[in-house]
């Protein structure tokens, strides 16, 4: 009967940071609801009526005490502001050496697709030990990625990419939850996380090589799009040369300064004049409708991979998915 | 005190003094709702003009801007009239109190006129949100770059949407106004405002400057755009 | 200092019980008397009977949802319906119930009393408030009888407005409908509070119940407009597809989550406001005490409703809004704890070397502030961004906002319907069954929600119909519990409707407390004072004499069944 958990996995690098706040936290507030129940039942009793003529003195207050009990709370949820934010970006700034995986949300399933170009669905497959990105997205609703052994969360919204990561430290089986209300089956659109050693890793996504890579696949699309045809890399070129693009600050027509990521790529193969590159004209046609979110994210890992001449596929940021079009319904 | 003896008085308050301070002072908390009513429509029209310039600068060209500006005039002028009456019920000007009320009534009707035409043009041109929503009414072939054009068409729709729901929201609360004017000119006529009591007048009046001023809001926002960049 | 509340009416200064004499409930007969009423007492308790059937119903909606959870797999009823049942108990409850209850109910009958009014500024209006929260409810109901609803009582897009096949529009409408009645009940009692104070009632002379409502009534006035209209806009939306949240039309559905947020933020300090209202009227009636840092209480209030406008993003961590704008919301939340805990702390200094009494409001308080703290203290768990990214959409944020909304605003409630219930009706209740039921609400609540505290940091979603079997024992405590919540809530429906046909007759004073409501007859007159009182003290001058506001003739000992 009582074999039931009441703590959840630890099993990541961030999990460790989450539950130190945690246990700080519950400290803090077993400390105030003990004080506060001392206080109030210990004070009701003791001055609790004895005759119906008791004539208690008249406090006003005390400006003292007052100030104590705004400025000690006040302090302490400093402390826990400040820690808080701390845990707050350790979980959203993403390791650079992560290797990169991508979730597409669609009632009622994930839809996963790695670097290598092989998919699952309802299953992550991870290696114990390295950073893992995931990039999500959803062709429907919004949904929500939700891994608690790793104490990470993020929303799958239509339209938009977010991302989030994780190292696992812990190889094991654990749970993937959607964690945004999506309808009938919400509370069916859940999974299976497995850490895995690094080799079986590797023996598993080379298991069964699902067609071309994610870059592979991005850099046929590339060719077969002839995006080639302006976005070329010499002088003469209509497009922006796109190798070593990613990541990069780009200056805009408009005088802005975005940085390359992800959604700034899909934003511009959906929508090119969204974000107009200084010094060029917006002249490329919309994929709006044409692509479909598997292919546009094929060739965002193909871009990102494009840094200088040479780059090997493995350390190409890979992007996946199995959707159909993000666009018109 | 002789002013609870006034045939207005409602007997819960302390005086007659007490029950126009209420009734002004609450009309002024319906108008706070009010603008935080509106201003939901405004957050989103700020939202989403940021984000789609170009849709909404060329929705807003297919508007009729000289009947805007006039329209514009006309409410101006009806708040002057308004005021006017106002003025009248504190000098107990029985006549003039209905009339101006009366001029009023008419310029809001003139603008309500306006509306409809204005509407109807909109109706037939398919601009009107919805399933026979047609963007190619908009003219928008000078937009060169292709994705623009078709981001900005689609995005048309949301602007056309806020046109409605916006001069609509606002015309409603002009329809609503129209009666009640209408129902304080009766009751001046049968002689029950003076300068002991009128603030059945003034907080009509306050309403009606509202709503007016609602106008002042939405005409440059939704009629005078600029060509974005 | 030294003077009592003057009143040149002998009646009043002794007034005693009025069933037997002319009062609000028999001035007229009839059920027009009643629809037709103007009278701020009776439209109380208009909306007393009306936000109890919808109390009800909510409740019998939650007993669904924990009947459901007992065991893992969905098997009492399917998904869909289970996911109507979740939806319809949020929107009973929030939009039906807990904004209008205290208010509604407390507020309207005891606001103009305690400021020394015959009644509120616009009682028509407040008639009308109560048809249009009647309209709304039909709305609903409609909407119920059609099938129902299931997007969740957030109603977020795009779901909302292109997925769900139920009646959003319907509902939407009610929801719309009812805020104008929530807007109207606003303005009359910041008119009402600003302009018809009775002389001498200074706004630091207040009792705090009107602070409260105060602060209450500024975030009905400016906040459930936001919402109506966007609510309305996901009606039309839904309507005339128009795309205003669909991103392939160009629209943005995470700004849907920015307008709710708004007003439903600031939508919790409506009902929880009203609750710390009434707290301090308990408190102090209970100690006979001057409560402590009355000031500090009143001006909390205020910070909590201003403070309540700038927190919505902290519903939004993990949307993928901005890591900056994420930080702000952080930290203001952060600020709301503040006041929050100044309230607590002056509530227990109040007892200090107070004359402390056990009766069952008095239960409720200090059940109340034991509650509050818990949920306020978790409150921080969520505000921190870092924690939150894990415990987000959990059973750790319904276990959270159950200890706000049950354990603050219904405990608070129901130590007000108990504590004014003499004043309403004439009537005492049976004190013995009062306590019996107010133990075990206490103990329902905590079996029901604490463990949720632990299953939502294991990791369990909120709006799950099956989930995994690990969770399964943390379930069944908490459907335990929340089968004797529910077995505890009827006991005061039927001993409180025994005591309206039973109860012995109340006096006018049966606590000893002081302020306005009890220095007339219990049930008041129409205009409840016979002469204009005039107000010479501080709230809460118990020390100035009491004697001569107290009834001995009635002790509350003697109303124990």
């Amino acid at each position: 009967m009582w074999s039931f958990p009441l703590f959840p996995d630890q099993a990541s690098t961030l999990a460790s940071k989450v539950d130190a706040l945690y246990f700080f936290l519950i400290a803090i507030s077993i400390f105030f609801s003990i004080l506060i129940a001392v206080l109030v039942v210990g004070l009701a009793i003791k001055y609790r009526r004895r005759s119906d003529d008791e004539k208690p003195p008249a406090i006003h207050g005390s400006l003292l005490l007052e100030l104590t009990w705004t400025l000690i709370p006040a302090g302490i949820v400093l402390v826990i502001f400040v820690w808080s934010a701390e845990v707050y970006f350790s979980a959203v700034r993403v390791p650079k050496n992560a290797i990169e995986v991508q979730a597409v949300g669609k009632r009622w399933m994930w839809k996963i697709q790695h670097m290598t170009g092989k998919r699952e669905i309802n299953e992550l497959h991870v290696p114990v030990g390295v950073p893992v990105k995931v990039t999500l997205t959803s062709e429907d609703v919004i949904h929500s990625f939700f891994i608690p052994a790793f104490r990470v969360k993020k929303d799958a919204v239509p339209g938009r990419y977010n991302t989030m990561w994780f190292e696992a430290t812990k190889t094991g089986k654990y749970h993937l939850f959607c964690a945004e209300y999506c309808g009938t089956k919400h509370s069916g659109m859940i999974g299976t996380v497995y850490v895995m050693e690094p080799d079986a890793y590797q023996a598993w996504l080379g298991g069964e090589q699902a067609g071309a890579s994610l870059a592979g696949a991005g850099e046929k699309l590339f060719t077969d799009l002839a995006c080639i045809t302006c976005h070329r890399g010499d002088s003469g070129a209509r497009g922006p040369d796109l190798a070593g693009l990613f990541g990069k600050p780009v200056k805009l027509a408009s005088g802005e300064t975005v940085t390359a990521d992800e959604t700034y790529l899909r934003e511009s193969i959906v929508q090119p004049a969204a974000k107009i590159v200084e010094g060029y004209q917006p002249i490329m046609p919309t994929f709006q409708g044409l692509l479909s979110e598997e292919q546009l994210l094929q060739l965002v890992a193909y871009i990102q991979g494009m840094k200088a001449e040479v780059k090997d596929e493995a350390a190409a940021p890979a992007a996946g998915a199995a959707a159909p079009s993000t666009g018109a319904r | 005190m002789s002013s609870t003896h006034h045939p207005a008085f409602v007997h819960h308050f302390e005086n007659l003094g007490e029950q126009k301070e209420a009734a002004t002072f609450g009309m002024w908390v319906f108008i706070a709702q009010e603008i935080l009513f509106f201003g939901g429509l405004f957050g989103a029209y700020a939202v989403y003009r940021n984000l789609h310039p170009d849709a909404f600068y060329y929705g807003s060209h297919h508007l009729n801007i000289p009947l805007g500006a006039f329209n514009t005039a006309v409410l101006i002028c009806s708040s002057l009239t308004m005021a006017l009456g106002v003025h009248a019920a504190a000098l107990g000007k029985r006549t003039q109190i209905v009339g101006w009320l009366l001029a009023t009534v008419f310029l809001g009707s003139v603008f309500l006129g306006i509306k409809v035409v204005e509407y109807k043009e909109k109706f037939d041109h398919h601009l009107v949100p919805g399933t026979s929503f047609d963007a190619s009414q908009l003219h928008m072939e000078s937009i060169e770059d292709p994705a623009l054009l078709a981001k900005s068409q689609k995005a048309a729709q949301i602007y056309y949407s806020l046109y409605f729901a916006m001069t609509g929201l606002h015309a409603l609360h002009m329809i609503i106004g129209i009666p009640i004017i209408l129902w304080i000119a009766a009751r001046a006529w049968l002689g029950q405002f003076g300068p002991e009591y009128h603030s059945p007048v003034e907080i009509t009046g306050l309403y009606w400057h509202f709503v007016d001023i609602v106008w002042i809001f939405l005409f440059p926002l939704l009629y005078l755009i600029p060509k974005p960049h | 200092m030294q003077t009592e509340v003057v009143t040149t009416n002998s009646e009043d200064a002794a007034p005693g019980n009025g069933l037997d004499r002319e009062n609000y409930i028999n001035a007229k007969h009839g059920i027009w008397s009643w629809l037709l009423t103007t009278d701020h007492k009776r439209i109380a308790i208009l909306y007393l009977i009306t936000i109890t059937l919808m109390f009800f119903l909510g409740g019998a909606f939650a007993a669904g949802v924990r009947l459901e959870l007992m065991t893992p797999k969905g098997d009492l009823v399917d998904s869909d319906a289970y996911n109507k049942l979740f939806t319809m108990h949020g929107i009973v409850m929030v939009f039906f119930f807990l904004i209008p209850s205290i208010p509604a109910v407390l507020g309207n009958f005891l606001i103009p009393i305690m400021i020394g009014a015959k009644d509120l500024a616009f009682p028509k209006i407040n008639l009308l408030s109560w048809y249009i929260y009647m309209a709304g409810a039909a709305f609903f109901m409609v909407a119920t009888l059609f099938g129902g609803v299931e997007t969740g009582w957030t109603f977020y897009t795009p779901y909302s407005t292109a997925f769900s096949h139920t009646n959003v529009i319907l509902a939407a409408v009610g929801i719309f409908i009812s805020g104008f009645s929530s807007i109207l009940t606003g303005l009359n009692f910041i008119v009402t509070i600003h302009k018809m104070r009775a002389p001498g009632l200074t706004w630091f002379r207040m009792p705090l119940f009107v602070w409260a409502h105060y602060a209450t009534s500024l975030i009905q006035i400016l906040g459930t407009p936001v919402v109506a209209v966007t609510i309305l806009m996901v009606a039309v939306e839904r309507l005339l597809k128009l795309g205003l949240f669909d991103p392939a039309l160009g629209g943005d559905p995470i700004l849907f989550q920015h307008l709710f947020w708004f007003y439903s933020h600031p939508a919790v300090y409506i009902m929880i406001l009203p609750g710390m209202g009434v707290m301090s009227e308990l408190i102090t009636a209970f100690t006979r005490k001057r409560v402590f840092g009355y000031e500090f209480i009143a001006i909390s209030s205020l910070a909590i409703a201003v403070v309540g406008f700038l927190v919505w993003g902290h519903h939004m961590f993990v949307s993928g809004q901005s890591t900056y704008a994420g930080m702000v919301f952080s930290a203001l939340s952060f600020l709301v704890a503040i006041p929050s805990a100044v309230k607590v702390f002056n509530w227990s200094a109040t007892l200090y070397k107070g004359s402390v009494s056990w009766e069952s409001p008095m239960m409720y308080a200090i059940g109340f502030i034991g509650l509050f703290t818990i949920g306020g203290l978790t409150g921080l768990f969520l505000a921190a961004m870092g924690l939150d990214i894990h415990m987000h959409d959990t059973y750790f944020v319904v276990a959270h906002f159950h200890y706000i909304m049950v354990g603050g605003a219904i405990f608070a409630y129901l130590g007000g319907i108990h504590f004014w219930w003499p004043k309403i009706t004439g009537r005492m209740y049976p004190e013995y069954w009062a306590r019996v039921a107010a133990v075990l609400v206490f103990a329902g609540f905590n079996l029901t929600f604490f463990p949720q505290f632990v299953v939502g940091y294991l990791g369990m979603p909120r709006r799950y119909h099956a989930y995994p079997d690990e969770f399964q024992v943390l379930n069944v405590m908490s459907t335990a519990g929340a089968s004797l919540l529910g077995i505890a809530y009827l006991i005061p429906m039927l001993y409180l409707t025994w005591s309206l046909f039973a109860g012995k007759k109340a006096p006018a004073n049966p606590w000893g407390a002081k302020g306005l409501e009890w220095t007339i007859q219990s049930p008041p007159t129409t205009f409840n004072f016979e002469h204009q009182p005039v107000v010479t003290e501080e709230a809460y001058a118990y020390a100035e004499g009491h004697d001569t506001t107290h009834d001995p003739a009635a002790p509350p000992a003697q109303a124990h069944a």
